[in-house]
């Protein structure tokens, strides 16, 4: 039998942002309140200068990142393929520690719009009938921009969001992103320092007609104090930033921004090395009893509690759901039930520009710096007429310049006095032209669970079924075309593409991005959402599970501002309502 | 090593002020200052602790063609960078051992290369039986062992795995091809001669130098403004080696 540990109100699984935001808000209700962190506990010192600047160790090694023998993925591309098991980390890399890939994160700190929260009513207006694919299973948030602003604003100023206002309360602001939501504050503050990459850009942009801005940035410009009381400095341009810990306590993460103040509750306490493998539920399924875990011993241990927050990132929230019987397991033949549906992912593609004459100084650069325009979002631009949904962040952005990842010309040799020469030529004179874009839902993109592959407590590995679809290679095309306007405005020396178009697969071998979302989407309809708008589980009441999951189709930026603020939003609920009157917040009706 | 003279002076230089590296400011106003660790061993006196003789002749013949040196034009090569005691140190870490991965079977090889690696071997394995596969087919096709060839031969053979042109599977090995081996290999040598010092490789950081990469300085408040401008500073390592 497992042993059994005291009760506790709340149990959060996972430490990364959502749970540390849920830690701070649950702490705050006066609940007592438990994190489980499968991983190593992490502390800013575990990133103080120099440990974090290792290449090899963070950037190559993986060594902050989920590991594969603990908890892998199987994929495959369609329904009839086999899936294998992605035995070493690739397209994305989810974070394994207490901080989460929020330690680890770029720090690209961006809303969506108001449109990207209602997509599926903007389509039935803009779109007529039987342009988009049958199989697209798009739809609305269930969650308004009025509803979410003030959460975005709160969570902004927890991690010092640098930029460009863009639009405040509807005013329209020099600088900033003219298509983005009205704001009811000014970014707290300003941009980070331009790069010579991100000044080209800036320039082509605007002569083609564009809006360019800085990227909003949670690497911080200036110190900052957070509303937690959380310190950070400004940040030193370092280049170790994407895929590694912060030397210098400036890019926002839950260590910088929320943890050591969580620390101090008395209310608060989190075990590392703690990987739960189920939810456990009442007899009567209707609600969950507490979670089971393997300890650092390998010893299975119950946890008790009232209420469960499943904070492990969208792909492990789907699978903990899916191996504890949380919901019904989606179909993808009658299209019934509801967990693992609607998978979405992020499209990337980009040109690699190459000038013999210009000194880029790659290594200088913050996570986040760059240029980027929203010209392209859904409603800015009429992609009904090219036949596609979605859109793209179309940016110029540099994020780190170490050595190994040097991208070089396709056409010089690989190996041999030819690479050697190349190296020397090419390192510091690249830039890249970048569109990242949306991807919508579809019927066969989904999450379910392995029938072959386990970890090593016996619990069935996660699979993933996920493809490009023809509505993301439009998208995609029409984007490189735009980009291809760009480059040519500033005439490389030599450049090369690299985008996904019609035939080309999923590859889950190089990186694409952490932005995983869908699986256990919100909504309003218990038929096509497995969450209620309040990130509530239709079916376990007391379970809660905030993280990208819950995107319905993903949208064109970085998701994690959505993400937190969804937190936060299903957090004030649990709050205000659920506390006092513990059952489902909206009925099934 | 160590018992060398030339080392022995080199490290008593090294000990002295020369190599406390410039503070660093930190958000908190703290200043570090690093020393230098142990010197780089030279190559020609490094004991391998992982591969045995002959794989480590093998090693330094294909590192020498991957990345060859100064005797090829100009930049430092990986033997003239350590890159070999880089790779025979990986082999003994998390990575060497697959430690991190997802090595359980089924081991379906049928599937597509775009789902990922699906053959059974640790990094140490693909080693050991890549080397062993590749002197057996220099035997058979040119009656030597790699390192023995000349260096057109050797590059003919490097290019042969590459492009599984080698037929790893009539060579009675089943489950990994040869290109999986040269993979490895190349991806391992950059490594080893791009990552910082104190994993083995870039022996005093002279492929930084060599492209001009500052290395750890990580510290780039008063520069990121100076645009188009070369950087003047030579590189810093973990442990406080200046170059
Ligand atoms: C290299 C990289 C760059 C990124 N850059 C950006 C960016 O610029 N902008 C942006 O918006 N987003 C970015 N992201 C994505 C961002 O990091 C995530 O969106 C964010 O961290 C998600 O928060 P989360 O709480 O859902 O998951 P996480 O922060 O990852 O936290 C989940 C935690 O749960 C733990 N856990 C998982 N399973 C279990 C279990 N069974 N038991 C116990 N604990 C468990 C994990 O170990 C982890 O610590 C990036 C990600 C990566 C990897
Ligand atoms: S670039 Fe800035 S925010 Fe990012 S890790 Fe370095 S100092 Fe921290």
């Amino acid at each position: 039998m497992a042993k059994q540990q005291p009760r506790v109100d709340a149990v959060i699984v996972g430490l990364g942002w959502t749970g540390s935001i849920m830690g701070m808000e649950l702490t705050d209700a006066g609940l007592n309140v438990l994190a489980l962190e499968r991983g190593a506990d992490r502390s800013n010192a575990d990133f103080a200068y120099p440990k974090a600047a290792d290449e090899l160790q963070y950037g190559i090694r993986h060594t902050m990142m989920q590991k594969p023998k603990q908890s892998a993925v199987t994929i495959r591309r369609n329904l009839d393929e086999r899936a294998l098991p992605q035995r070493k980390l690739g397209a994305f890399l989810p974070g394994d520690g207490v901080g989460g890939a929020g330690a680890h994160w770029t720090g690209v700190l961006i809303r969506p719009t108001p449109t990207d929260l209602q997509l599926k009513s903007f389509a039935d207006q803009a779109f007529e009938p039987g342009v988009l694919q049958d199989d697209m299973q798009i739809q609305d948030f269930g969650v308004t921009w009025d509803e979410l602003e003030p959460h975005f604003t709160f969570f902004e100023n927890v991690c010092g969001q640098s930029g460009t206002t863009g639009n405040l309360r509807g005013e329209t602001q020099e600088g900033g992103d003219p298509f983005e939501g009205p704001r009811s504050e000014p970014y707290p503050l300003p941009a980070l320092q331009d790069t010579q990459n991100t000044e080209m850009f800036d320039k082509a942009a605007r002569q083609l007609g564009y809006h360019p801005f800085p990227n909003p940035s949670a690497n911080v410009s200036r110190a900052w104090t957070n509303p937690y009381g959380m310190q950070l400095g400004p940040c030193n341009y370092c280049g170790f930033c994407s895929r590694y810990g912060c030397v210098n306590y400036s890019k926002a993460s839950p260590q910088t921004c929320i943890l050591n103040a969580l620390k101090q509750r008395s209310n608060f306490a989190y075990r590392t090395h703690a990987n739960v493998t189920r939810v456990e539920l009442a007899a009567d399924g209707k609600t969950a009893t507490g979670v089971t875990y393997i300890d650092e011993n390998g010893e299975e241990v119950f946890q008790p509690a009232d209420m469960v927050i499943l904070a492990s990132y969208a792909l492990n929230n789907v699978r903990l759901m899916l191996n504890s019987g949380i919901g019904q397991m989606y179909d993808p033949v009658s299209r019934t039930g509801t967990v693992g549906r609607n998978y979405a992912y992020q499209i990337g593609g980009g040109i690699h520009m190459y000038f013999d004459d210009i000194e880029f100084n790659p290594f200088a650069t913050a996570g986040a710096t760059g240029r980027m325009f929203n010209d392209f979002s859904p409603g800015n631009f009429d992609s009904a007429s090219h036949g596609f949904i979605g859109g793209a962040k179309m940016h110029s952005s540099q994020a780190s310049g170490t050595p190994i990842k040097t991208p070089l010309p396709k056409d010089t040799p690989s190996w041999g006095q030819g690479y050697k020469d190349a190296l020397q030529k090419y390192y510091g004179h690249h830039m890249k032209l970048s569109m990242t874009g949306s991807v919508m839902s579809y019927r066969t993109n989904m999450l379910d669970l392995d029938p072959t592959w386990k970890d090593p407590y016996g619990m069935p590995l996660l699979r993933m079924t996920f493809d490009w679809k023809e509505n993301e290679l439009k998208l995609s095309r029409f984007m490189r075309d735009r980009l291809r306007e760009i480059a040519d405005v500033l005439k490389p020396d030599h450049m090369e593409e690299s985008f996904q178009l019609n035939g080309d697969h999923f590859k889950v071998t190089s990186y694409v991005s952490t932005h995983n979302v869908g699986g256990a989407v919100m909504g309003t309809d218990p038929s096509n959402s497995a969450l209620n708008r309040y990130l509530q589980s239709w079916d376990v009441h007391n379970v809660f599970v905030p993280g990208g999951n819950a995107f319905p189709q993903n949208f064109q930026a970085n998701p994690t501002d959505l993400i937190a603020a969804l937190t936060y939003w299903s957090a004030k609920k649990i709050k205000e309502d659920y506390l006092k009157n513990p059952g489902p917040l909206m009925s099934r009706a | 090593m160590a018992s060398q003279p030339d080392n022995m002076s080199r490290r008593a230089f090294l000990r002295g002020s020369a190599t406390l590296i410039p503070t660093v400011g930190l958000a908190g106003g703290i200043s570090l200052t690093a020393q230098a660790d142990e010197p780089a061993p030279n190559l020609s006196e490094y004991q391998p602790v992982f591969f045995g003789e002959d794989e480590w002749s093998f090693l330094l013949a294909a590192c020498d063609r991957l990345i060859p040196g100064e005797h090829a034009g100009s930049g430092p090569g990986a033997l003239d960078t350590n890159v070999p005691i880089f790779l025979d140190r990986q082999m003994d870490s998390p990575y060497g051992h697959a430690e991190r991965w997802y090595m359980e079977g089924p081991f379906d090889l049928d599937g597509s290369p775009d789902l990922g690696f699906q053959y059974p071997y640790s990094p140490r394995e693909v080693y050991q039986k890549g080397i062993a596969m590749t002197q057996q087919y220099c035997r058979q096709e040119h009656g030597k062992r790699f390192e023995q060839l000349d260096g057109d031969t050797q590059d003919a053979v490097l290019k042969g795995l590459e492009a599984n042109d080698i037929n790893f599977a009539s060579l009675g090995e089943r489950q990994m091809q040869a290109s999986d081996f040269f993979s490895h290999l190349l991806e391992n040598t950059k490594e080893g001669y791009l990552s910082d010092p104190i994993h083995g490789g870039n022996k005093h950081m002279a492929a930084w130098k060599m492209v001009g990469f500052p290395g750890a300085r990580a510290s780039y408040r008063d520069w990121v403004d100076q645009h188009d401008v070369e950087y003047p500073l030579g590189p810093v390592s973990l442990n406080g080696e200046r170059g």
